[in-house]
């Protein structure tokens, strides 16, 4: 049922055109399998294996590698309080108690509006600013319970929408290369002689540059 | 070639500069390895053992438990360095036991220890297990850790026949480097990440590969187990003997496993010329049909009342009465002797003298109308090895993942090491299809002109022209006779008389029984002649040798008329079959490791099966009964043990002078021999009938799993064979106007059966595939065997 639609099986179709192993693709199609259901699905795992030609088992151990792609259904908005070192000096604990409280929900639950999962995040390279939350991975910094009470109302709202877009959406403007203009890499199995572009003319010391 | 001579000449004596030794140094001594060894196997070649989880030496290193950390000095200074990571260099200095190099090994195994659940006194692994024994000798004796150790839910089937303890799981990546490198089937993989990381399946998708057992075997720890040995047997109860699989031809080098007189598990032993230490699971698993309740335990007699349990005494004495009285009635040659192949070597003699020589019968075959002419044998045969480094391999044979397992496994290897290219002729799809350079679909009965095609084109010239060629040389379809096939390999060997050939033949010892003499003697039947001559009431007496036409025969309705029209009927068999309920005389025989003798797989390998387990019941060796019947027709063959016959055979039979049995025992990889004395194939008659009305044209294959007696007998394998359908291309089921999943009818010339419809897009449209003795509507109906091919019409209800 969630297998991939049509429009992306041809987006997915497109990727896979660009790298010289179709298996490559595999992580750029996981992104659009969440982007399509907000989660990643089983089917779309057997799904992409079809796709790359690999067996489900190995996109499987592929995704769940990445903290990133999630195999339960999120809410739309996926909130990420950081709890490492330097956050927590700035008051994460008290910040993840209270966003627990607000949204009544635990760390690690979704709300029964299907709007908001609450998580907890190791350091979100931003230590300068802390404590820091990303909703879908975008950041808010020094966030107090007041902000944060304010970005909740301002997501469940959409006053927010043109900066966040729902959970599983990494960009809103996809990368499309004309056919004409696509590089053509090669497999490096397929590399049998030296690249064009290593061929040195011969110098009159007999060397190369 | 069985012997090995002292060379005297004197030049070889001169030393001579091995360019491919590397001196290295060890703990201080000087040693010599081989260019490109890694130094964990160089240490082990020279007597010093490192400590190892990850590391397998038929599966690429991958340093993934960091156990065999040893100290190693290029020059730079001594590093610590995974020794299964890195190759030999001259004069490379490795400590394996420097204070260092402990206390690296000491801290991995702490480490691995940190989560591992030490639930040794209820695990199958306890007593055979590389982290017990090596945290013994290699670790630290304690642990610093006192936290919670990870906890997963304990044991979870990945499949119908393995259990996965993840919480005993290190990780080691064996089980799936193995899935994914050897069997080609990654459907087990790492999941998950850090602390969580886990051996998993895809939700909903087991480890349904043909060799998950061999997964057991190599965890080096208990995290799998098998389901046939789960708390069956602690490893010191157990007792063992070398031996050989029979249950194909590939002939795997097996231990044969017991506790308490009962047959408990095999393991594979590394054979290098043959199964590289791997098994399929039919093989491994089938062990547990030996200790059947069902088991043949005493002579039965056929009386008005039924069948009747009686003495040796008076079922030997009643079969060879049905000797001498069909003698008597029609002559030696209205006494048939059908089978053989499952038994050993020395069965096989026995049987052929009993038949050639006592009675005096041509009419013996060790084949049941489902093999190719026995001439296949006649021509240069090559070997497993040979085919697996041969520039080229061709095959005209079955499905070699469904009949020959082990067989796939070498030549996928090949061909994913790129040593060899396979050119594939066949009716649809197989297993190995995937690794081949090309695949070559023909229409069933066409393949002698699907060859000449092939052969005239240039790029397969090409690689013909690269090297040398083996033909792997079976029968792919069941719904065809035997003549389309053999005209194709004739085709093969004409244009290229330099190729060897190795036979696909699949019963265990079919090679064997057909070598040391179970095969048509001068003006003798073979299989099908046997079966029409008994169907035309022909056959007085048919001896049933562990054979089941009934079940076995492609054309059902030969074989039935056979058993119908034989007026007697004696069977040697360890399960009462459709067939031997028809027998006069049922004498039970011993099974697999009940008996000790040889066989002889495909290449003509000679080895050693061993004995484990006491008889079932009374039953006896086929060799036994043969030796009996004999002394009672008023011949004795003389023969008091099994090693009488081997020391027979190595006398009289052509080929096997220098199989003795200080040969076997020298050689456990085993010794080939060949039958030079076998009469060549003769050219073969296709004829190609007009299809009429009969619109798709019969494939008819063998899976891995099916109705066989020792795998319905065998609780972990009877759930594994599917069902009976008919395949057909996707793009023919509206032409059919029917729908996948609803039942439709398959007729031919002679039958009608009802099949549910399926789909597979290998099959080729115009043909329609429908595997062989599968549970459900019998396909054999539908078969001619004196047909070419089979035409069916298939209508929707
Ligand atoms: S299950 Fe066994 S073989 Fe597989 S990774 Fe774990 S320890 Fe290694
Ligand atoms: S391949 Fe054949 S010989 Fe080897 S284990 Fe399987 S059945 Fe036995
Ligand atoms: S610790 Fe929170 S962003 Fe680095
Ligand atoms: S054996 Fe070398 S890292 Fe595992």
């Amino acid at each position: 049922m969630s297998r991939l639609n049509e429009d992306n099986v041809r987006i997915a179709l497109e990727t896979i055109a660009r790298y010289p192993k179709a298996r490559s693709a595999m992580i750029p199609l996981l992104h659009l399998a969440q982007q399509q259901d907000g989660y990643v699905t089983n089917e779309a795992m057997a799904h992409i294996g079809e796709l790359v030609g690999a067996t489900s088992a190995e996109v499987f151990g592929t995704a769940t590698f990445y903290e990133m792609f999630k195999f339960k259904p999120v809410g739309k908005y996926l909130i990420n309080i950081c709890a490492t070192m330097s956050c927590a000096l700035m008051g994460a604990e008290q910040l993840m108690h209270h966003a627990e409280r607000r949204l009544g929900i635990k760390a690690g639950a979704t709300t029964p509006d299907g709007l908001f999962t609450l998580e907890h995040a190791e350091c979100q390279a931003a230590c300068t600013e802390a404590p820091t939350l990303q909703a879908n991975y975008r950041y808010r910094f020094h966030v107090t319970p007041a902000t944060f009470d304010a970005l909740i109302d301002d997501l469940a709202n959409g006053r927010l929408d043109a900066e966040i877009p729902p959970h599983g959406t990494v960009a809103r403007i996809r990368q499309r290369i004309p056919a004409d203009r696509v590089v053509g890499p090669r497999s490096p199995d397929d590399v049998t002689t030296a690249p064009e572009w290593m061929a040195v003319a011969p110098t009159a010391s007999g060397g190369g540059q | 070639m069985t012997t090995t001579e002292t060379n005297t000449d004197p030049e070889a004596l001169e030393p001579v500069v091995d360019p491919n030794a590397v001196s290295i140094v060890i703990n201080g001594r000087q040693v010599t390895a081989r260019k490109g060894d890694l130094i964990i196997k160089a240490a082990e070649d020279n007597g010093e053992y490192i400590p190892r989880f990850c590391y397998h030496e038929r599966m690429s290193p991958v340093g993934m438990c960091r156990m065999c950390l040893v100290e190693v000095d290029t020059g730079r200074g001594p590093q610590l360095m995974p020794s299964c990571m890195f190759a030999v260099s001259p004069d490379m200095k490795v400590m394996t036991n420097s204070p260092i190099a402990k206390a690296a090994q000491e801290g991995v195994i702490e480490l691995l220890l940190a989560n591992h659940p030490l639930d040794c006194p209820v695990c199958d692994k306890g007593g055979e297990c590389p982290l017990q024994d090596q945290s013994v000798s290699h670790g630290p004796g304690e642990s610093r850790y006192i936290e919670e150790k990870r906890h997963f839910e304990k044991p979870i089937p990945i499949s119908e026949l393995v259990f996965l303890d993840r919480e005993r799981c290190i990780l080691c990546d064996r089980c799936t480097r193995f899935a994914d490198e050897v069997a080609g089937d990654a459907l087990i993989h790492f999941t998950h990440r850090g602390n969580l990381t886990q051996i998993n399946t895809f939700p909903g998708e087991p480890f349904a590969s043909y060799f998950s057992g061999n997964t057991v075997q190599i965890c080096p720890v208990g995290a799998l187990t098998a389901k046939s040995y789960r708390f069956k047997a602690r490893p010191w109860d157990l007792e063992q003997a070398e031996s050989t699989c029979t249950t194909c031809s590939v002939g795997c080098r097996i231990t044969v496993q017991s506790s308490r007189d009962e047959l408990v598990r095999y393991q594979g032993v590394d054979s290098d010329p043959v199964n590289w230490g791997w098994l399929c699971d039919r093989g491994r698993f089938n062990f547990e049909s030996v200790g059947s309740g069902d088991r043949l335990t005493v002579p039965l007699v056929l009386t008005s009342s039924g069948h009747e349990p009686t003495s040796w005494n008076s079922a030997l004495g009643s079969a060879a009465r049905l000797i001498k009285d069909a003698i008597t009635a029609g002559g030696a040659n209205s006494i048939a002797v059908l089978g053989g192949a499952r038994g050993t070597n020395e069965d096989a003699f026995a049987w052929a003298r009993l038949a050639h020589d006592v009675i005096g019968t041509p009419n013996v075959s060790a084949q049941l109308a489902d093999g190719l002419p026995i001439g296949l044998l006649a021509l240069n045969r090559a070997t497993i090895d040979e085919a697996a480094s041969a520039a080229t391999v061709i095959l005209i044979a079955p499905d070699l993942k469904e009949e020959l397992p082990v067989l796939y496994l070498r030549l996928r290897d090949a061909a994913e090491k790129h040593r060899s290219r396979i050119i594939e002729f066949t009716p649809k799809a197989s297993g190995i299809s995937r690794y081949a350079w090309r695949t070559v679909f023909y229409e069933p009965g066409t393949q002698a002109g699907a060859v000449a095609t092939a052969l005239g084109q240039a790029d397969i010239a090409e690689q013909i022209a690269k090297g040398t060629v083996v033909i792997v040389a079976g029968r792919a379809n069941l719904a065809e006779s035997s003549a389309p096939t053999v005209a194709a390999l004739l085709a093969l060997t004409e244009a290229l008389p330099q190729a060897t050939v190795l036979p696909a033949l699949r019963r265990g010892n079919v090679v064997g029984a057909t070598q040391v003499g179970l095969r048509p003697g001068r003006g003798g039947l073979a299989s099908l002649g046997i079966l029409d001559a008994a169907a035309s009431g022909k056959i007085e007496c048919l001896i049933l040798l562990g054979a089941d036409p009934l079940g076995d025969v492609p054309d059902a309705d030969l074989a039935r008329r056979a058993l119908a029209g034989a007026r007697r009927i004696i069977s040697i068999d360890t399960f009462l079959t459709g067939s031997s309920a028809l027998a006069d005389v049922v004498l039970p025989a011993a099974a697999y490791a009940e008996k000790s003798g040889t066989t002889t797989n495909l290449e003509g390998r000679v080895t050693r099966v061993a004995q484990k387990v006491t008889v079932a019941g009374t039953a006896r060796p086929d060799w036994m009964i043969a030796t009996e019947l004999a002394q009672r027709l008023g011949a004795g063959l003389g023969f008091r043990s099994d090693s009488d016959i081997t020391a027979a055979i190595t006398e009289h039979v052509g080929g096997f002078e220098g199989v003795t049995a200080a040969v076997l025992d020298a050689n456990p990889n085993g010794v080939i021999a060949l039958a030079p004395n076998i009469d060549a194939i003769n050219e073969p008659m296709v004829t190609l009938g007009d299809r009429n009305a009969y619109d798709y044209r019969l494939i008819v294959s063998r899976k891995l799993y099916d109705k066989a007696i020792v795998t319905t007998k065998s609780p972990s394998l009877a759930p594994l064979a599917g069902t009976s359908a008919v395949y057909v291309n996707p793009l023919d089921v509206t032409r059919i106007g029917s729908a996948v999943g609803a039942e439709v009818k398959v007729s031919s010339a002679r039958a009608t059966v009802i099949l549910p419809l399926a789909t597979d897009p290998s099959v080729q449209r115009g043909t329609a595939w429908v595997p062989f003795n599968q549970p459900g509507a019998n396909i054999g109906e539908l078969i001619d065997a004196a047909a070419s091919v089979t035409d069916v019409r298939i209508e929707s209800l």
